[in-house]
């Protein structure tokens, strides 16, 4: 068996080339941490897949390998409100459920957002009924609207690329020194 | 023709010999029975004796399975709601309706759940939608709505739009916008369009 200083890190046959990179981008990062931190969540968004109704087949569609989520950063669904990014709410939203959808929304850690795919998340669609919540902009901070009935996987997949490029646009720095 | 269908139908002969059997049982308050599109239809005049009358249907009828129970609300009438138990049997792939009113005053009912106990959400969906109490059933929780919701939704003097409510910190519900509305299907329309829901102001 080796022993572990054989793994070790050796400057004189690897250089200094490894440390030399990540200062630079740590430089990088300080000067553009706006850019940086948004780049880093934009581009791996975890989703909480909140399926309540037909749209639910479409954001599966959307996953699976025709349409191919995961070609910008965003297949990791996670059905665990702690690990997740991004709940796209896929469906309609009772008044019911919509106590459920509330309460794994405030579970969800910061940063956090919301698409509303399609009719009945964003207005109750078709739905005008006393069990139905008229969009679920009523209970949550809807960042992304979906229009569609069910909206096709390229209609989610435009609405994750809008959402991404709003991520891009975030003031992260001013944020953290607000809350700090 | 469908006398004639029935008469050599021997399924229909079978519900009829089992509806009469159950008459044969419980004399006056059992009335019918009624027939519409080959199924009988029996009306039990005391709801009281409801479970009473379906245990004699599941163990010497052979009725074994409980399909649904649902309710109708006859706005304006007297008594106001008739509750409807669809009955089946695997033995003699029969059906079976009984039905029995109940008043607005009263709103209560025995359970049927000691018969089936599929009765459970059942019986809780009929109190959500209706307000109508089953006497002996063991949670008679709602099924649909939250827990708390002051209104019976199914209820005809419930507007589609719904009523506003509160409940801190649980839930809240506003009546939907109904402009333009409601939505209404039409069947027997001759195309897509005139049969899917849409909107359709009365004068149309």
């Amino acid at each position: 068996m080796q022993k572990s200083a054989d793994f070790g890190y050796d400057s004189k046959i690897e250089g200094d080339l490894v440390v030399t990179k990540r200062s630079a981008a740590i430089d990088w990062l300080q000067k553009n941490l706006d850019k940086g931190s948004n780049w880093g969540r934009k581009n791996s968004l975890w989703p909480m897949p909140m399926g309540l109704a037909c749209c639910a087949i479409e954001l599966m569609a959307t996953g699976a390998s025709r349409f191919d989520i995961s070609r910008f950063g965003a297949e990791v669904m996670r059905f665990s409100p702690r690990q997740s990014d991004v709940m796209i709410v896929a469906g309609t939203v009772t008044y019911k459920m919509a106590l459920a959808v509330k309460r794994i929304y405030d579970q969800m850690a910061e940063p956090k957002w919301v698409i509303a795919m399609g009719a009945c998340a964003s207005t109750g669609g078709m739905y005008r009924s006393y069990a139905v919540l008229q969009g679920v902009d009523r209970i949550l901070p809807v960042d992304v609207y979906i229009a569609g009935c069910p909206p096709r996987p390229e209609a989610l997949l435009d609405g994750l690329l809008r959402l991404q490029d709003k991520i891009a646009q975030e003031p992260v720095m001013a944020t953290l020194k607000k809350a700090g | 023709m469908a006398q004639a269908e029935t008469k050599t139908n021997p399924k229909a002969e079978k519900t009829a010999e089992l509806a009469r059997r159950l008459k044969e049982r419980f004399g006056d308050l059992i009335a019918g029975p009624e027939e519409f599109r080959g199924e009988l239809s029996l009306k039990v005049a005391d709801a009281e004796r409801i479970p009473e009358v379906c245990e004699y249907a599941k163990k010497e009828l052979g009725f074994d399975y409980l399909v649904d129970i649902s309710s109708i609300d006859n706005y304006g009438d007297d008594p106001r709601f008739t509750i409807v138990y669809h009955l089946y049997g695997y033995g003699h792939l029969c059906y079976l309706r009984l039905k029995t009113d109940v008043s607005e005053e009263k709103a209560e009912l025995p359970t049927v759940i000691t018969v089936w106990r599929t009765a459970d959400w059942h019986e809780r969906e009929i109190y959500d939608m209706m307000g109508i109490h089953f006497r002996g059933h063991p949670d008679l929780r709602r099924i649909l709505m939250w827990e708390g919701y002051p209104y019976f939704p199914l209820r005809k003097d419930f507007p589609l739009a719904g009523k506003p409510s509160e409940m801190p910190d649980v839930a809240f519900s506003k009546p939907a916008p109904i402009e333009g509305g409601p939505f209404v299907a039409a069947p027997g329309g001759k195309d897509a369009i005139e049969r899917e829901p849409r909107v359709r102001t009365p004068e149309d």
